[in-house]
């Protein structure tokens, strides 16, 4: 009885949750599992490298709340998924189990990447619960933290190393931090305030070695200075967790391909009708740019693909006519980030980076309070403002109409 | 009824429920939050989805 099988999810983070939840408000009451590879309810990662480093990290401080429309979902906590045979329509885990399914969920996220060097005591990275709890207890007042990367995680770390009253030193190849998603004016005026608060930077360097036999003393840069430290942080981006689809013909090249449904797409260009993408793995297009299909690393990015996938698939399983409705009506999400480093409040709406060829002050002063405008053929497609709030909605609007036009 | 409470200590005012549920958020002229304690239960679904926004996790839905 194909009716009883589940709709499974593999990837229990913000955007299988959020899916499982867009199932219900579509309709669907039937069976959901949702397989995770951690051992924690869904939580918020964002605030892993920002003030629960500092505050104590608790699941409990962190988590979503539960709501009653999904209590009836199956959690596999602690399960990883290892295959998946999208004709037979199953997915195996680890404990060598299979589990069919009537819909298959992709939403299994990225891992940090790490450096290629011997596994001793020291090194950390951020990106689940468990690397924030494992880093905050080495981070006492004192000790010397070098961070691999100038990205905004790395970023963030180090600020709330440093307000910890830790020694800082950022190594990045980059000339600033943040060039890449901000461009040069915006990444030199980061680093200014990073150095006003005692981070030291290694910039234009890359790591030659690591010092330390059994546990971490330091790292020799590629023209030999040494760094000294006690703790490691690698922040040097993320890779995609697809490796269980490896066996599948679907388009694998940079996270998972899909349509503006979320439905996945094979290699062969064939979309699917019963496998979705979402969240930070999903590489969509989105017509408020252009037709392009990119992966977003932001954190809205999970929540609107996850409504997203969760309603299109919840009509399709409804098979009351609303399908074609529903995929029709489109799916223009506005990217949104933030980033709190130090006091420094940052916020982002669209998508910067198409824009680093025409950057151009809004208003205020890069010293100060600051809206930065990012530019593609005279459009503005991104908006970044540093210690600006609500001043920044209007931009957000202004890049929002052009989904429109 | 639904019962809504913003952490004002958490908030930022950033405004990103202000667009999902304009009937309940609104920033005022000095661009800091106000918001309505309850809202009928046929706001739920807006409500979620200003919780689900909200960048600092300041809005809870009080049962
Ligand atoms: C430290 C940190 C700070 C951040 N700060 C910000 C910020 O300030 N602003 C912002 O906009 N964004 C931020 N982000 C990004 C944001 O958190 C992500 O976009 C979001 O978490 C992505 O959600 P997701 O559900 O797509 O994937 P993930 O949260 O990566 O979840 C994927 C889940 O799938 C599980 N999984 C992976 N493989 C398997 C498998 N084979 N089987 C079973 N389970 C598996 C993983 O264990 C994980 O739990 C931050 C991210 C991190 C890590
Ligand atoms: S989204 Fe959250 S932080 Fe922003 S104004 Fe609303 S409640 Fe405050």
């Amino acid at each position: 009885m194909p009716d009883a099988l589940p709709v499974v999810i593999v990837g229990a983070s913000m955007g299988g949750l959020r899916t499982a939840e867009a199932l219900r408000r579509a309709g669907y009451s039937g069976p959901v599992t949702v397989i995770g590879e951690e051992l924690h309810a869904p939580y918020n990662r964002p605030p892993l490298s920002k003030d629960v480093l500092s505050t104590g990290v608790s699941h409990e401080a962190v988590a979503f709340p539960a709501r009653a429309a999904t209590a009836d979902v199956t959690w596999m906590l602690g399960a990883r998924a290892i295959s998946a045979d999208l004709e037979a329509r199953t997915v195996t885990t680890d404990d060598g189990r299979e589990h069919p399914w009537r819909a298959l969920v992709i939403a299994t996220g990225l891992r940090a990447r790490r450096l290629d060097l011997p596994l001793i005591a020291g090194r950390h990275c951020v990106r689940t619960l468990d690397d924030a709890m494992a880093l905050r207890d080495e981070l006492v007042p004192g000790a010397r933290v070098v961070v691999v990367g100038a990205g905004f995680i790395g970023c963030e770390v180090a600020a709330t190393a440093r307000k910890l009253g830790c020694e800082v030193t950022i190594v990045a190849p980059g000339a600033d931090p943040l060039i890449r998603p901000l461009g040069a004016e915006l990444g030199a005026e980061l680093r200014r305030r990073h150095e006003a608060h005692g981070v030291s930077f290694q910039l234009g360097r890359t790591v030659a070695a690591m010092l330390g036999e059994s546990a971490f003393e330091g790292l020799q840069l590629d023209d030999g200075t040494i760094v000294p430290g006690d703790v490691l942080v690698e922040a040097i981006g993320s890779e995609c967790n697809t490796h269980w689809l490896d066996a599948t013909d679907l388009d694998l090249t940079d996270g998972v391909l899909a349509d503006a449904a979320l439905r996945a797409v094979s290699t062969d260009g064939t979309v699917s009708h019963d496998v979705f993408v979402v969240g930070d793995i999903a590489r969509f297009p989105n017509l408020l740019f252009d037709g392009v299909a990119r992966r977003v690393e932001h954190w809205n990015i999970p929540t609107d693909t996850g409504k997203r996938a969760g309603a299109v698939l919840g009509a399709g399983l409804a098979a009351d006519g609303s399908f074609d409705e529903v995929v029709a009506k489109g799916f223009t999400p506005m990217p949104a980030f933030w980033s709190n480093q130090f006091e420094m409040s940052l916020q982002a709406y669209g998508l910067p980076g198409l824009g680093a060829g025409d950057i151009r002050i809004l208003e205020g002063e890069l010293s100060g309070a600051v809206a930065v405008g990012y530019y593609r053929a005279e459009r503005l497609v991104g908006v970044v403002g540093l210690g600006l709030k609500a001043e920044l909605l209007p931009y957000r609007q202004e890049i929002a109409a052009h989904a429109a036009s | 009824m639904i019962k809504i409470e913003v952490d004002m200590d958490l908030c930022q005012h950033y405004g990103q429920c202000v667009f999902e549920a304009p009937n309940l958020f609104k920033l005022n002229d000095d661009d800091k939050l106000e918001y309505h304690a309850e809202a009928d239960d046929s706001e739920l679904e807006n409500v979620e989805a200003a919780v689900d926004v909200c960048p600092m996790q300041a809005i809870r839905i009080v049962e």
